[in-house]
């Protein structure tokens, strides 16, 4: 994307700038940033059907506590985990397939493990949820394979031909797990796992999540081999780097984060589509210094959006999926028609 | 052959009566076959007392034809006018618009929901929501296609996000529905061709009708625009207007059809470009074939769906399915070349 420039933080004199210039200088936007999502968590937590004021906290109301414990922290931390991870997924997906319109949600990935689950559902319901996520994960790899094979048969790719190609293959995944759910009567279910809706998040429902998380912190720690594989195998291989491996390390990341959130909460559409193409904006290309970002917008977004679902239609609630649809597709498309002219 | 003997014009004229001849036995084909499938879906098995059961099989096989023809011919026409074979007007999220435009309507008239129940209230509320469908299609369309020139694939990108849009828009607002409100809704998002509303029937077929009348008497026209804007202007076609005039067209079809079953995103796709193959195209063969070739998909699909599988899964979905398979060949045989 064409520069708007960042608005950089007010330039301070050169000797002072100096002076900050090293680890500082990077990481204080990134404590304000940090903090303003902290912030975010902190209104995510006070609202609700049910009272629970930051006095009721201070006062040590058992009742106010027993709630935050039960309902409100896990699913603050929930929408955390899931918007950090989603964000990053899109951002690994968009580098190593080399085209920014692409995100689990645009390749099948998110279709793919919710198929895993109608078949889960299907031939063994009782599996406990780290299974079902497995089953999940593997369906998803599969078809982001799927998807990646498809892409190697088109020699000539324009950059948005891959989503369209993607987003048709996710139809079709999609019609197949519709086939199922209505064949076997779980339309209901699929229901509940095509649109993401953290209401339903409880202690001990939400656990898994931290794997994601996990996983989101494992791809920070390995950016810069994302950033070489994403310039293609020979430059990887030329730079020593495992090119085949290192995709495959990404896309297991990928489908597992994948998979891990649409088992616990559902589909959030466009999420890793819009958050990676916003933080690029103003970043540019290098992965390691936009994932840190990527994860505070990506957790900012998700807390905004579920706030929004909370508040609009007060005492009922809109799921997160819904909001994260609206907001989101506005944006992308934003962003497709800003970027279309470079494109076509 | 005596290819070498033959006269030049003889040359350049046999096969082409020859395929016209061809062209116009299938098409006559496909129309005898349609209406074979909807007599034998009425037929089939009739019980003694078969006044009642006929009546309902009629409405229904109605019904199905209608949607057939619409989607068909507005998937045909939208084709023509974006001078490719790759879109309808489902991908591009006009019947997704079209859930949002009666979502908003009622979300702001039909406070009471009597109003929208009583069959006049129907009737009114269906012609309001088809009006501002055309109007926000010919809005919509004058930014996509007739201004600004845009490369397919953003324009295929973009209908889909489009579509997305129109979709979450129309769920959060059913979420702010009352519930009585939202049960009048409800039926209307899934398509169904169990559950047809009958007042809209009649009202349906008079603006297909009226609508396949105005677009055929343009046949010639059409295939003079599917050439592209260039040639179809030095050609004396006045591209814009008619564009528009189409598109017009295109979102009554859309309307009545997702009004009547709820959306079929690649239903339109399949049937024509089994129409292409079998009658090439132009239009004065294509139209009918394409028509005819729906009213056999549908009508065929929804019996053996209902004696062979008996309703074990939606007739969309499976559309949808080999819809999608068939986009995703197009667009990688496309490319290849």
């Amino acid at each position: 994307m064409t520069a708007t420039t960042p608005s950089p933080p007010p330039a301070p004199s050169p000797a002072v700038r100096r002076a900050r210039r090293g680890r500082w200088g990077a990481a204080a936007p990134l404590l304000l940033g940090a903090s303003v999502v902290a912030a975010l968590a902190l209104l995510s937590l006070f609202v609700g059907v049910s009272d629970v004021s930051p006095a009721a906290l201070l006062r040590g109301d058992s009742d106010a506590w027993e709630l935050v414990a039960v309902s409100r922290g896990p699913r603050t931390t929930a929408l955390v985990l899931a918007g950090v991870s989603l964000s990053i997924a899109g951002l690994i997906m968009q580098v190593l397939v080399r085209n920014r319109f692409v995100d689990p949600s645009t390749a099948g990935t998110v279709d793919s493990a919710t198929l895993g689950l109608v078949v889960v559902m299907l031939y063994a319901p009782g599996l406990p949820l780290i299974a079902k996520a497995g089953v999940a994960s593997v369906f998803a790899l599969a078809g982001t394979g799927v998807f990646l094979a498809l892409l190697s048969r088109m020699p000539l790719r324009s950059p948005v031909m891959v989503p369209l190609v993607g987003l048709m293959f996710g139809g079709v995944v999609g019609a197949a797990s519709s086939f199922v759910a209505y064949r076997f009567d779980l339309v209901q279910s699929l229901l509940a796992w095509t649109t993401a809706d953290f209401s339903g998040i409880l202690r001990g429902r939400y656990e898994l999540l931290w794997v994601a998380g996990v996983l989101a912190v494992v791809a920070w720690v390995v950016a810069d081999r994302f950033t070489i594989a994403g310039l293609g195998a020979e430059v990887a291989t030329g730079l020593g780097v495992d090119h085949r491996r290192v995709l495959m390390t990404g896309l297991v990341v990928v489908a597992l984060v994948s998979a891990v959130v649409v088992t616990t909460a559902g589909v959030i559409p466009f999420l890793g589509l819009v958050v990676p193409n916003v933080v690029r904006l103003f970043l540019g290309d290098h992965v390691r210094r936009s994932i840190p970002w990527v994860a505070l917008v990506g957790a900012g977004f998700v807390l905004v959006c579920d706030v929004l679902g909370r508040t609009l239609r007060h005492p009922y609630e809109i799921p997160l999926g819904v909001v994260v649809g609206v907001v989101g597709s506005v944006v992308f498309l934003v962003l497709l028609l800003k970027g279309s002219s470079r494109v076509g | 052959m005596s290819v070498e003997t033959a006269p030049a014009a003889a040359y350049a004229a046999a096969p082409r009566d020859d395929s016209e001849r061809r062209a116009r036995l299938l098409t006559g084909f496909s129309v005898l076959a349609a209406l074979v499938v909807c007599a034998v879906f009425v037929l089939w098995d009739l019980p003694s007392a078969w006044e009642y059961v006929l009546e309902l099989r009629a409405r229904k096989v109605a019904a199905l034809a209608l949607v057939a023809v619409a989607v068909a011919v507005s998937t045909v026409l939208f084709q023509t006018v974006t001078a490719n074979t790759i879109l309808t007007p489902g991908i591009m999220g006009f019947d997704a618009l079209h859930l949002l435009i009666a979502t908003l309507v009622v979300f702001t008239v039909g406070s009471g929901a009597n109003a929208v129940t009583s069959a006049d209230g129907a009737r009114a509320l269906w012609a309001l929501e088809t009006t501002l469908m055309v109007v926000v299609v010919a809005l919509l369309s004058q930014w996509l296609f007739v201004g600004a020139r845009r490369d397919l694939h953003v324009l295929v990108l973009v209908g889909i996000v489009v579509g997305t849009l129109f979709r979450s828009v129309t769920s959060l607002l059913q979420r702010m529905l009352d519930p009585t409100q939202f049960a009048v809704l409800q039926d209307s998002f899934f398509a169904s061709f169990n559950t047809v509303d009958e007042t809209l029937l009649g009202l349906s077929a008079i603006a297909v009708g009226l609508t396949l009348a105005a677009v055929f008497r343009l046949r010639a026209t059409l295939d003079v625009l599917a050439l592209g804007r260039e040639v179809a202007t030095s050609l004396g076609v006045d591209h814009r207007r008619t564009v528009m005039g189409v598109l017009v067209a295109v979102a009554v079809l859309v309307s009545v059809s997702t009004a009547l079953v709820g959306p079929i995103t690649f239903f339109g796709l399949l049937v024509a470009h089994l129409a292409y193959r079998v009658v090439g195209h132009r239009h004065r063969h294509s139209l009918p074939t394409a028509a005819a070739l729906a009213v056999v998909t549908l009508v065929l699909g929804q019996l053996l769906l209902e004696r062979v599988f008996s309703y074990a899964t939606g007739l969309s979905i499976i559309i949808d399915f080999a819809g999608g398979v068939l986009f995703l060949a197009l667009v990688l045989r496309r490319s290849r070349r």
